[in-house]
């Protein structure tokens, strides 16, 4: 197995597939405001996409472009977290899903600006200025909804319960990892999670929220088992490349 | 709904090759911190700025329209206002 590409669709996935549930929102959000906050968002994953399975592609070495890895396989060859599938629903589902992640990715990405792969670094480097921004601004709506009135305290928190369960995979690991992590191209997962729990505790703490009791625990994404979400996503994603191959515009 | 709305604000945006803050328009937010953020993501997607001003629309006054004659238009009169009555000597360059 090449464990470099399968790295790098798993980081990209993450990416595009949040990025297009983001993108959901567009012309839908509370104010006008946030309406292009949340876009601004969903374009810099996107982007983020963009470089890492451009760089997937160049790593297969089948001749695959990025557009060819985002929008031309099955179900069961995307490896995002299955966090990042699970639906809007409401403005607190989605701050509080956006929180959980952004949170596990600004680490994540520190840790990749020291990767000994100088491609990766880069887009790594590239990618945390913008997560950054992402994490200070679902913080901070995690904790003006958590500490707000009773309806966004209760709303934002029954986000939290049921988005909880798909926190543990964002830190999954396997033999990709550990081989990767051997030739010092990615780094620590417990390093990672115990950045992501500081951080996570920290905001939840300020936002008067409970962290649930820890129960079951979802994974799967990152072997190509999803939930129901994803094939819905993948239709509506993938529509225009498989009804006009090889459109461009 | 109307009364529950949150505060309006206006924005100022430093360019990069500018020296001072422009108005560049309103938004709303529930706090500075949230106007800030705002204005980023609204009024800088272009990389238009590279520093954000703030005002709560509130406290920002301004002269009334109907005053605009005694106001302005007695220092049409008097082009003695303006440096145009000096000579530039020779030699002088970037005027």
């Amino acid at each position: 197995m090449n464990t470099l590409f399968e790295y790098l669709v798993r980081l990209g996935d993450d990416s595009l597939i949040l990025g297009h549930r983001l993108s959901e929102w567009c012309g839908h959000g509370p104010i006008l405001e946030e309406d292009i906050a949340m876009t601004n968002i969903a374009l810099d994953l996107v982007g983020q996409a963009t470089s890492i399975l451009k760089y997937a592609g160049e790593v297969e070495g089948k001749g695959r472009s990025e557009d060819d890895i985002a929008f031309l396989r099955y179900e069961r060859e995307y490896k995002n977290a299955l966090l990042v599938e699970q639906p809007n629903d409401d403005f607190g589902v989605t701050m509080m899903r956006q929180f959980l992640f952004d949170a596990f990715r600004k680490p994540l990405f520190e840790q990749l600006t020291q990767s000994s792969d100088e491609q990766l670094a880069a887009i790594a480097e590239k990618s945390l200025k913008e997560t950054k921004y992402h994490l200070k601004h679902s913080a901070e709506w995690v904790i003006r909804l958590g500490d707000g009135t009773d309806e966004s305290h209760d709303r934002v928190q029954s986000a939290l319960n049921d988005l909880w369960r798909y926190t543990d995979e964002l830190f999954f690991t396997d033999e990709v990892d550990a081989d990767l992590e051997a030739k010092g191209i990615i780094f620590s997962s417990e390093e990672l999670k115990a950045s992501w729990s500081e951080m996570v505790k920290n905001v939840l703490n300020q936002a008067t929220l409970t962290i649930p009791d820890n129960g079951w625990q979802h994974d799967g994404g990152r072997r190509g088992l999803h939930s129901e979400h994803l094939g819905y996503i993948l239709a509506e994603l993938q529509y225009m490349q498989r009804a006009y191959p090889g459109m461009e515009w | 709904m109307a009364n529950n709305e949150w505060p309006l604000w206006e924005v100022f945006i430093r360019s990069k090759q500018g020296l001072s803050h422009k108005h560049v328009g309103s938004l709303r937010a529930a706090d500075a911190e949230m106007a800030v953020e705002n204005a980023r993501d609204v009024y800088t997607r272009r990389s238009e700025g590279i520093s954000i001003w703030v005002v709560e629309s509130n406290n920002v006054h301004a002269s009334h329209p109907t005053e605009a004659d005694s106001l302005f238009e007695p220092a049409h009169s008097k082009v003695y206002r303006h440096p145009t009555f000096y000579d530039v000597p020779d030699g002088i360059e970037h005027m």
